[in-house]
């Protein structure tokens, strides 16, 4: 560790929080001042102006929205996410009741995909233009370019309908024993993979193949390592700042993923919470789902930049 | 045709030059054989759906709902194509109706975001380095929120009506676009014939149109066939998810949702639409890798 490297991280981190901030303006702006006066909304045309002044009183609309903004973000800042407009329960607590199923399924999910996926992307590297990594490549091409639903619709089908291995949707509520846990979980995370596991494997392959096609490997392979040493011992140390950034990306990607995802499958998970949330309009259960997966997406990506900053050697040393 | 993809690709100035020369129509054909087979299936592909889109519910003659013995869920029959829906109705017509919603509004605002970010960038890299970081850092910004997550806040605020969802799927890619174009033509901002045309006195305006959009006009293209992928797969997803295009309307992405109960059965209802959006995404990826002159050469010179 030196201060240049110091220095870079601590660039990093407030990037990050600056990001947040900026995030945090154009979530509040979206959902609380640009679509009007929701007084308005929700009284219709015919209201009278005492009751439209009522309710705006009511809902806080009275005060100027900046300063509204401060109150919500302070509010955020201290825990307090404020009441839901459907259900009047706190968003806190809708959220600490949803947001561990969420991060079972991204943590169990992120178990399976990380090793198979650095596993066929340094393979594919490896063998590249063999079988093998056109199969892979094709393969995980077409899995981006079709919707997450239809991953998950071909799993259902090919597990629970051809196959009766499990149930076709499941719903976690009836969890007693752990066979059923992983029945339940076993849909849900199996097409979560397929998705990350095609992302990650493509970066991995391309990081890699960077690395190989640089001048020292054709150095080593002139000296006559063996290519299972050439890639393991000197390509790989050199790859592992783009490798990690790749599977910190892609895990990114699990944000948006697992929005279709648990509502395909009725997952009791924040994201569902939010889309639900999102067909009631329930302001500020939106807006407080919608922070925590930004600050988990801008988490993700600032990891990815630090392991890019922390593998260079080139930066170690200056 | 293997011949000409190899020397178009060794020396890509020369068959330009060389394609100034012969008729039009054969130009066409020398271009179309460019694209090789995966390329020119990718191509039928999406010219089926793109006719599909502007023809299709004009075309087609048969009822959405027969007259008598309405089933339910039915399987693929002579007189229903694709089987029927959840109510009954003919799917290969829901199938065709949804096609121009699913590539009508996902290619209007591709055209939207790829112009829009193209004319930032443009403008960001001709007008000098304080309004260049300044309107990076808003589009960052943007960048910053996942793509689907940013589609649930607009629907949450503005509702779903089609033009909303046009609206929305632009200003989340809008920053792609202005990335990529930015940084190609921050590039050619510092050539040579781009200083001498500023010191022959030429204005932003003209810098931007005739110096440096020309420059970058072919790989914004092929640039614009993948923000088209991206677009369809997000509004697919909100459809979904019940908060895209609105009934009676559906997008393929809403007939998968409508018909999600048939999986069970494993009915056509619902692999059908799912299909039909896998089979556009793919067509216009297979297009864009085979897209004659780009550097996807190797295999075709081996």
């Amino acid at each position: 560790m030196n201060v240049a490297i110091l220095k870079l991280l601590g660039q990093r981190l407030f990037t990050a929080l600056l990001s947040l901030l900026a995030v945090s303006v154009v979530v509040f702006a979206i959902t609380s001042v640009l679509p009007g006066d929701a007084a308005q909304e929700q009284l219709g045309q015919d209201a009278t102006p005492q009751a439209l002044t009522a309710l705006r009183a009511q809902m806080g609309l009275d005060i100027p929205a900046p300063t509204r903004y401060v109150h919500w973000l302070s509010g955020i800042v201290r825990g307090d996410l404020g009441t839901s407009s459907t259900t009047q329960m706190p968003v806190s607590e809708l959220v600490a009741s949803r947001l561990p199923n969420s991060l079972l399924l991204a943590a169990v999910t992120a178990l399976f995909s990380v090793p198979i996926a650095l596993a066929f992307g340094i393979a594919s590297a490896m063998w590249k233009d063999s079988w093998f990594d056109r199969i892979a490549s094709a393969g995980s091409v077409a899995v981006v370019s079709v919707p997450e639903f239809l991953v998950a619709t071909l799993a259902v089908l090919i597990f629970a309908v051809k196959l009766h291995w499990l149930p076709a949707l499941s719903y976690a509520t009836d969890i007693e024993s752990l066979g059923q846990m992983l029945k339940a979980f076993a849909m849900p995370v199996f097409s979560l993979c397929c998705v990350i596991i095609a992302l990650m494997m493509r970066m991995t392959r391309a990081a890699v193949i960077d690395q190989l096609e640089a001048p020292y490997i054709e150095m080593v392979s002139l000296k006559g390592a063996s290519p299972m040493r050439t890639v393991l011992v000197h390509a790989l140390p050199n790859a592992v700042g783009p490798i990690a950034n790749a599977i910190a990306l892609s895990l990114s990607y699990l944000l948006g993923g697992v929005i279709i995802i648990e509502t395909i499958f009725n997952y009791p998970g924040i994201a569902k919470l939010m889309v639900d949330g999102v067909s009631q309009r329930d302001m500020p259960l939106v807006q407080s789902c919608a922070m925590i997966f930004c600050v988990g997406y801008l988490l993700l990506v600032t990891l990815a930049d630090v392991c890019g900053i922390l593998a260079n050697p080139r930066l170690r040393h200056c | 045709m293997k011949t000409n993809t190899s020397q178009a690709a060794l020396t890509p100035a020369a068959a330009s030059v060389d394609l100034g020369n012969i008729p039009a129509p054969a130009r066409c054909l020398r271009w179309l054989g460019g694209f090789g087979w995966s390329g020119l299936i990718g191509l039928a592909i999406l010219l089926f759906w793109i006719a599909a889109a502007l023809f299709g519910s004009s075309m087609l003659t048969r009822t959405l709902v027969p007259d008598s013995n309405v089933q339910i869920f039915g399987a693929i029959s002579h007189a229903h194509w694709l089987g029927t829906d959840y109510l009954g109705r003919d799917m290969f017509i829901r199938v065709i109706d949804g096609a121009s919603y699913t590539v009508g509004v996902a290619f209007v605002a591709t055209l939207l975001a790829s112009g829009l970010g193209t004319m930032l960038a443009l403008f960001a890299a001709a007008s000098g380095r304080w309004i260049d970081s300044m309107l990076s850092r808003s589009l960052d910004t943007i960048t910053s929120i996942p793509s689907k997550m940013f589609a649930l806040i607009m629907v949450a605020g503005f509702g779903s009506s089609v033009s909303m969802l046009i609206a929305t799927a632009t200003i989340i890619y809008v920053p792609g676009a202005y990335r990529i174009a930015r940084s190609m033509a921050i590039n050619i901002n510092t050539l040579d014939y781009v200083t001498v045309a500023r010191l022959r006195g030429e204005g932003t305006l003209y810098v931007m149109r005739r110096e440096i959009l020309p420059n970058i006009a072919g790989p914004m293209l092929a640039d614009l066939g993948l923000r088209f992928v991206y677009i369809v797969l997000l509004l697919a997803g909100l459809s979904f998810l019940g908060l895209g295009v609105q009934p009676p309307a559906a997008d393929w992405g809403s007939l998968v949702r409508e018909n999600i109960g048939s999986l069970a059965g494993a009915s056509a209802a619902v692999i059908a639409p799912a299909l039909a959006i896998a089979s556009l995404t793919i067509a216009v990826n297979l297009v864009i890798d085979n897209l004659p002159g780009r550097a996807r050469r190797e295999r075709g010179v081996k």
